[in-house]
């Protein structure tokens, strides 16, 4: 008895262990790309770097303004069109759970968010880019806010549905109409979890390539048509990551060590914000 | 505005099967286990490519699980709270969070030497690239998504139930095997199935790695094709109809399964949840 208990024991240890190492292990390779990142990108960054478009092969300097700007532009134009749809949908979802029409579109945001991002660049080349015969920052931005919507409706509802329901009673028994019991008192009280979700969706989507490569396909001069092909960060890095050069490899490991700054800053708003909320997204 | 999203939806399947509709007319079902592709011949069969999702999805999937079992497992009953736990949890969102064109893009200069040198000791043709590569990668990009479902669930096992078992005499390990693991399953499968609808739709990372051919992979360390990478790849040379069309199929075909998947795994979670 007492021999078998130590066995037990024993076991139960060494189980912890394995669990310990494995659960541990998986930040090396996160370390490892970081440090790597950082090692090669960080020293390719500065003024000329962040204000030039990329030199011509064979050239040397050159840098990243058209795929900053690029990337800046299309995300905006993303959040433009995505935000309000989203925080209107999830608004729906939130106050009306039962209805048939929420349970379907429930449905769909879960199939949306599910969606390969290189099957939404397809479809929104059939969508906008084939009928206007050019590829287009235009096509690319939609792409993207059809990758936002998923994320900003579910953090939307899910912030939502944490407001204690005597808020809204109170305002109405007050005698305020409904729609200004939500813009008034319901978006005003989850605005932190909503710009969370907010923030969160742009970390998504800044760093997507593929629904971008039909889309927005890429330009190597600055551009601010929107009906034109606009060069983007991630794109960037695809194109002069698999190109033969070197110089061209240092550009790309510039561009993302910038597009890995961002993420993790949009990731760490996100954290702050949602700690204050305590919200799961 | 949510019949906005219902109309995306049925807009994006609607899209897909009419554009695809060229090809299904003139290949028919075959289409999915030919095993040639060959554009300049107007051949055009799937197989590779299912071949190549599937082997990468799948090894992708047998690493990842021991991690994310394990920081389930870990964050959810060892040390649920704390700052070493926390620093845990926020490194496994940082994997997620890191753009997969980045996860390519380092596989490419730092991975495929290493593993280009571990073929030349195992005596296999050393690409470097090739299916054995990006699903390495692959299981790193997927680990986050089964271990925050994993934590979550692990946690909403009532303690009533794991104090009886500690009330008579199991040790921690016995409580996790026996009480934890039985009671969790369902939902740990469905944390499995997300991560693989993840991996079959990833994109960038695949295609930077896995060598695009699109020739039957004949073994893992050969280089091959996914669907999502031939799509990536081709999609803006296909310069005839059926061509174009083929490829769109592939998508249809990406997006059907992906979203069965998410389905399936989304329902048994609600189930798990509800209960």
């Amino acid at each position: 008895m007492e021999a078998k208990i130590g066995f037990r024991n024993t076991k139960s240890i060494i189980f912890k262990g394995i669990v310990v190492f494995f659960a541990f292990l998986i930040t090396l390779p996160l370390i490892i790309i970081l440090l790597y990142i950082i090692k090669q990108g960080a020293s390719q960054v500065n003024w000329h770097f962040l204000t030039n478009v990329p030199a011509p092969v064979g050239e040397t300097g050159g840098g990243i303004l058209n795929a900053l700007w690029g990337s800046f532009l299309m995300v905006l134009m993303a959040s433009v069109v995505a935000i309000p749809v989203g925080m209107l949908a999830g608004i729906y979802l939130s106050e009306n759970p039962r209805t048939k029409l929420a349970k379907y579109s429930g449905l769909c945001v879960d199939i949306l968010q599910g969606v390969p991002s290189i099957v939404v660049g397809i479809v929104v080349y059939f969508w906008i880019v084939k009928p206007l015969g050019t590829f287009s920052a235009m096509s690319g931005s939609i792409a993207l806010a059809m990758m936002m919507l998923p994320i900003v409706i579910r953090s939307t509802e899910q912030t939502l549905l944490l407001l204690p329901e005597s808020l809204k009673e109170a305002a109405l028994s007050l005698g305020v109409p409904y729609h200004r019991v939500i813009i008034k008192v319901v978006i005003p009280c989850g605005f932190a979890g909503i710009l969370s979700g907010i923030t969160l969706s742009i970390a998504r989507v800044i760093g997507e390539t593929a629904p971008l490569l039909f889309t927005a396909f890429g330009n190597p001069y600055l551009s601010s048509a929107v009906t034109k092909p606009m060069e983007s960060l991630p794109h960037l890095i695809f194109t002069y990551a698999t190109s033969p050069y070197d110089e061209w490899h240092n550009l790309a490991w510039g561009a993302s060590f910038i597009l890995l700054m961002f993420v993790l800053i949009l990731n760490i708003v996100t954290k702050v914000l949602t700690r204050k909320w305590k919200i799961q997204l | 505005m949510s019949i906005i999203l219902v109309l995306i939806i049925l807009g994006v399947l609607t899209t897909l099967i009419i554009e695809s509709m060229p090809s299904i007319k003139a290949l028919g079902i075959g289409y999915l286990w030919g095993k040639v592709w060959d554009p300049v011949q107007n051949i055009y069969g799937a197989y590779p490519f299912l071949i190549g999702t599937l082997l990468t999805s799948f090894i992708a999937l047998i690493i990842s699980i021991p991690f994310s079992y394990a920081i389930a497992i870990y964050l959810g009953e060892y040390n649920p709270k704390g700052w070493l736990s926390d620093l845990l949890k926020n490194t496994v969102e940082l994997i997620a969070a890191v753009p997969s064109i980045i996860y390519g893009f380092w596989g490419l200069f730092v991975l495929v030497p290493l593993v280009r040198e571990f073929e030349g000791k195992i005596h296999v043709l050393p690409y470097g690239i090739g299916i054995f590569t990006a699903s390495i990668i692959l299981a790193v990009m997927i680990i986050p998504y089964g271990a925050s479902l994993g934590i979550t669930l692990i946690r909403m096992v009532p303690s009533p139930l794991k104090e009886g078992a500690y009330a008579l005499g199991a040790t921690r390990f016995e409580v996790i095997r026996n009480v934890i693991m039985p009671y969790t399953r369902s939902g740990l499968f469905a944390g499995i199935l997300l991560s693989l609808g993840r991996a079959l739709g990833e994109t960038m990372a695949v295609t930077m790695l896995i060598g695009n051919t699109s020739a039957v992979p004949t073994s893992i360390f050969a280089p091959g094709n996914t669907m999502a990478s031939v799509i990536a790849n081709e999609f803006t040379e296909a310069d005839h109809t059926e061509y174009l069309s083929a490829l769109i199929e592939l998508g249809l075909v990406l997006f059907l399964v992906t979203v069965v998947i998410n389905l399936i795994g989304r329902r048994i979670i609600t189930r798990f949840t509800n209960n």
